[in-house]
């Protein structure tokens, strides 16, 4: 017995996946666990994932202008470049973290020196 | 002439077999100057030994920055204290004392603010590094010579002299990792006037150097990427 791909499943399944996707992202910035400054581009990619559940021509579209015979392999890619930009962003994060880091160590260092001199001026006091 | 005050920035990271020689070998200098061992979070004793010492400074990091954060450190400090001059002094006892003088000269009398000690420009000067290294410093000093129109013939040296000018200057923009190479650039494109004086140095007596094995390839591939990077970013000081 051959069942025919229901598209309608698909597109439940596709669907709720991305509200699903985008309702964690909102509770986790609403419970203060991810910064909204952090959270732009998971929800710019969650509401394309919604788009393209909700208007499945859309994939379609994109793999005709894309030249992809394949319409799901036009969905990898987007989750794929998806995945790039959301990595590179980390990147760009931790870089100015450590930036930070590294001023915060530098400062620290220099004020346990002065502490350390006042303290020694205060014992010849 | 007032006379300047002058800080001798020691970065030391696992030291402590090399760093108390060090500063007994500053100290018999007949300069005047004041000396900080920025303690780049050594889990050895160097803090310590350099603290008994009772000739220097300490400055102890809380966690280890790698040789830029730590020198930048002893610009932040010379900077604070309103030093005049500072000079990078090596705490792994290959620069010599004795060639300090040289280095300080050309800035006391301004006409540098930027003063490089380079093992190159004299013919059978002392300990000159291995074979791979020199290939290495030579790359150095090809893409740097063209990029900032001066020949400096060791990128890498860390015995350096800096003016007020380029204290303050660096204690905002050193570069991290492993700076000598890119400060050459960052300093020549921000219209810094350097100068290389020849000197003489000597080979390590303990402790590890910071570049070795794969760690060089890297080293070379992100220094250069610095380097070009450093040379396409805008002016930070404008004339």
């Amino acid at each position: 017995m051959e069942e025919p791909v229901n598209i309608a499943r698909m597109t439940y399944i596709a669907l709720l996946g991305s509200v699903f996707l985008l309702l964690f992202i909102f509770e986790l910035i609403r419970k203060n666990k991810l910064k909204e400054r952090y959270s732009l581009l998971w929800l710019f990619f969650g509401i394309i994932f919604l788009f393209l559940s909700l208007y499945r021509d859309g994939l379609e579209i994109m793999s005709n202008i894309i030249g992809v015979d394949y319409p799901p392999a036009a969905l990898f890619l987007a989750l794929i470049i998806a995945m790039f930009f959301i990595l590179l962003h980390y990147s760009i994060v931790v870089s100015e973290l450590s930036e930070k880091n590294t001023t915060v160590i530098q400062e620290l260092g220099l004020l346990k020196f002065e502490l350390k001199e006042l303290k020694k001026q205060i014992k010849q006091m | 002439m007032i006379p300047m005050k002058i800080l001798s920035i020691i970065p030391a990271y696992n030291e402590s077999a090399n760093i108390e020689n060090v500063l007994k070998d500053l100290y018999n200098q007949n300069i005047e100057f004041d000396v900080l061992v920025v303690n780049d979070g050594s889990v050895d004793k160097t803090g310590e030994v350099a603290e008994a010492s009772g000739k220097a400074y300490v400055v102890n990091l809380p966690c280890n920055l790698g040789i830029g954060g730590g020198v930048q450190t002893g610009f932040k400090f010379a900077k604070q204290k309103n030093y005049d001059i500072a000079f990078q002094f090596d705490g792994d006892g290959q620069h010599k004392a004795s060639e300090i003088k040289i280095i300080l000269e050309p800035i006391i009398k301004n006409q540098a603010d930027v003063v490089i000690g380079s093992r190159f420009l004299m013919k059978n000067s002392g300990f000159q590094s291995t074979f791979s290294r020199r290939i290495g410093i030579k790359i150095f000093e090809m893409v740097n010579s063209i990029l900032i129109k001066q020949k400096i013939t060791d990128n890498t040296s860390g015995l350096r002299a800096y003016n007020k000018k380029a204290i303050g200057f660096l204690s905002d923009f050193y570069p991290l990792d492993y700076p000598e190479p890119e400060a050459v650039i960052l300093l020549g494109k921000n219209g810094f006037r350097i100068v290389e004086v020849p000197v003489m140095m000597q080979e390590r007596k303990g402790g590890r150097s910071s570049i070795s094995g794969f760690g060089s390839v890297y080293y070379m591939i992100k220094v250069l990427l610095a380097i070009f990077v450093n040379y396409l970013r805008p002016r930070i000081v404008k004339e």
